[in-house]
């Protein structure tokens, strides 16, 4: 029979094995399931890991996908470590595309260099607008983070679609549900002529470098830190979880603010009903993968952001559908949960009747 | 404009017919809570029941296989649930937000070829004499089965949980499970059985979603109801009598904008669209602002995962 056995203290080595092994064992999986779905494993294997790495282009395609999921995850895992359960990451993405979208609108006559920090300040502020509310609710009524910030994401997704169908629609545009196309004064500055790759990338690089600071070298750092693992220390320790609960959702609406403004000005180029796949979604299975460690979650970034250009490729070369994608990555969390058991645990066979 | 009696039944009928779902969900998690065990994959497990029914219900032409099936699917993730969190202990929380990212994965994966197919529904049963009463016949004797057993299901769970043996011994493992453990009770094997029938009531849910509501199969056709199923739950403050009133509310929010625009109200449709999520926010914190009466009735292990050894 197999047991788990308590182990003495966590294992470092698993520490760093277990998101490995669960990668491994996701593919795995994933073959299986194409040999069941009765897909050539050769091509397969080439839209997922060989055409996304083919060329420069596919390569910054990368960059441009990975940003947003390693921006929001970063965020994310501060108030994971610290058992505040933001999953409305995608509502305050989509509030920060809407102010930061308005403000381009806005001054549509004008073009002038100031516009575009304009719009990053409406969109951080935005997201945080939208993070306050669960924040407030928590903290003033104890209501479930996870269920509020979820309900608003919602409510956000309406909202776009309100605001694209009505006040913020393109006026020459036929009743289309979309808005005027950004002009240049109002779009992110490409760093690699020819490609889509934007300032969201180098912007993402900066956020790991400043949370790990953060982590490991404040008093805050360690606060998040306490009050994740013994919360009742901390409140000895005269840390607040009121205040927690308000920096990591504050912080995390900013930059998931951030992240949305950057999609409409980068990639985008305008207000659309469906400005994100998913991405605030995506980025928690990013920062599980990353182990909520910045450096980590740089890594899982790149990895989910693989496995979202394998399932745009698999739609085209095999025809299969694009939830193909989120079946692997919901398969990678579950194989990455089963796998994190071996860094508390060691797995022991033991003879069956000799139960101690 | 006038509304007459038909007008209000009419009304009526479309409140429980969109409460349906809600009950089913909320009970399942309602008995899942019980136990001590948090899962938040409902969502997923309700689009696992609902691509399954409709696909089989529309193979097989029955739609008794096709619920059937509803049911086994939703078990199915809810098993995978109970070994990740129960057997490996991970954290409930990640589990089922995993569990939620997959059901909506799998099921568009599965039901990819299922989209725009027309299917004739689970049919409805008229109780014989009861159903030709003016006015009553129509709102509570001409319903599909399923309408039928999602109030069955609760005064079921109601007497269960108050009146049996087992019920309290579900209710003790999920307020102290150690001290059940002490006394000999299986917590391992109680949470297990929690766990699937959640599960067989969010397939069951996802079922009347894609077989009865509007019987038809699209990607995330469940647009959060599993997680208003969660808010429910706390509305209910973990009891099933208020749970039934609690989703008839909600399902009052849901048909309100099919309504509004019959009697001349004016509002964009998204406004409208909103008011569920709206409703859902408000009623969780006037709930939760007594945060006396949320301890005194939660199970008092919930979410927290159970180490035998310790």
């Amino acid at each position: 029979m197999i047991s788990l056995q308590a182990r003495v203290e966590p294992s470092k080595l698993m520490g760093f094995a277990a998101p490995v092994i669960a990668l491994a064992l996701t593919v795995l999986a994933g073959l299986i399931l194409f040999a069941l779905l009765g897909v050539p494993l050769d091509k397969a294997f080439y839209s997922f890991f060989i055409e996304p790495l083919s060329s420069t282009y596919e390569l910054s395609e990368l960059g441009v996908k990975a940003a947003p999921l390693i921006m929001i995850a970063i965020a994310l895992s501060i108030g994971y470590r610290a058992n505040v359960w933001n999953i409305g990451a995608e509502g305050q993405f989509i509030l920060g595309a809407i102010c930061g979208g308005a403000v381009a609108l806005f001054f549509y006559e004008i073009e002038a260099w100031y516009i575009l920090p304009l719009m990053v300040l409406a969109g951080m502020l935005g997201g945080m607008l939208w993070a306050a509310i669960p924040a407030l609710l928590r903290t003033q009524f104890n209501a479930n983070e996870i269920l509020t910030s979820l309900m608003l994401t919602y409510i956000a997704v309406l909202l776009l679609s309100l605001l694209v169908n009505g006040p913020l629609s393109d006026p020459d545009g036929y009743n289309h549900a979309e808005s005027r196309m950004f002009h240049a004064a109002a779009t992110l500055p490409i760093i690699l002529e020819g490609t889509r790759l934007h300032i969201g990338a180098p912007v993402a690089l900066l956020l790991v470098v400043v949370v790990w600071v953060l982590l490991s070298r404040t008093l805050l750092g360690f606060a998040l830190k306490v009050n994740g693992i013994a919360p009742r220390a901390g409140l000895y320790a005269g840390f607040t979880q009121k205040r927690l609960i308000w920096f990591s959702f504050l912080f995390c609406g900013a930059v998931a603010g951030c992240a949305g403004l950057f999609e409409v000005a980068g990639p985008i180029g305008l207000l659309l009903p469906e400005i994100s796949p998913g991405y605030g979604f995506t980025a928690i299975i990013v920062a599980f993968l990353g182990r909520l460690h910045p450096v980590g979650i740089v890594f899982a970034g790149l990895v989910v952001a693989l496995s979202t250009l394998g399932g745009e490729a698999a739609q085209i070369n095999l025809n299969l559908p694009l939830a193909v994608t989120g079946v692997f990555q919901g398969m990678l969390l579950f194989f990455l949960l089963a796998t994190d058991v071996l860094i508390n645990y060691r797995v022991v066979w033991r003879a069956t009747g000799s139960r101690a | 404009m006038n509304i007459d009696s038909t007008m209000l039944v009419m009304i009526a009928l479309s409140v429980i017919s969109a409460a349906t779902p809600l009950i089913y969900a909320a009970i399942g998690e309602l008995v899942v809570e019980k136990s001590g065990v948090l899962n938040l994959g409902i969502e997923g497990m309700m689009l696992a029941g609902a691509v399954s029914g409709f696909g089989v219900g529309h193979l097989s032409g029955s739609s008794f296989l096709g619920v059937l099936a509803g049911i086994i699917a939703g078990m199915l993730l809810a098993m995978l649930f109970a070994f990740l969190t129960l057997n490996l202990r991970t954290s409930q929380v990640a589990t089922g937000l995993a569990l939620t990212i997959f059901g909506i994965g799998l099921s568009a994966l599965v039901g990819k070829s299922l989209i725009g197919i027309a299917y004739a529904g689970v049919p409805t049963y008229a109780v014989p004499f009861l159903s030709d009463l003016p006015v009553a016949g129509p709102l509570l004797f001409q319903h599909n089965l399923l309408v039928y057993g999602s109030v069955a299901l609760v005064v079921l769970v109601s007497i269960f949980l108050k009146y049996t043996r087992a019920g309290l011994i579900l209710r003790a493992v999920g307020d102290s499970p150690e001290s059940a453990h002490a006394l000999g009770y299986p917590v391992m094997a109680v949470r297990y059985i929690a766990t699937l029938f959640g599960g067989a009531c969010a397939g069951l849910a996802g079922c009347y979603l894609s077989m009865a509501y509007t019987p038809s199969w699209q990607e995330e056709m469940t647009a959060g109801r599993g997680w208003i199923a969660l808010a429910l739950v706390v509305f209910a403050t973990w009891q099933p009598g208020r749970l039934i009133f609690g989703a008839y509310l909600f399902g009052g929010f849901t048909i309100l904008q099919l309504h509004a625009q019959a009697m001349g109200i004016n509002v964009p449709s998204q406004l409208m669209s909103m008011l569920p999520y709206i409703a859902t926010i408000v009623v969780l914190v006037i709930i939760s602002r007594d945060s006396g009466r949320i301890r005194k009735n939660a199970p008092a292990s919930i979410g927290q995962a159970f180490h035998p050894t310790k």
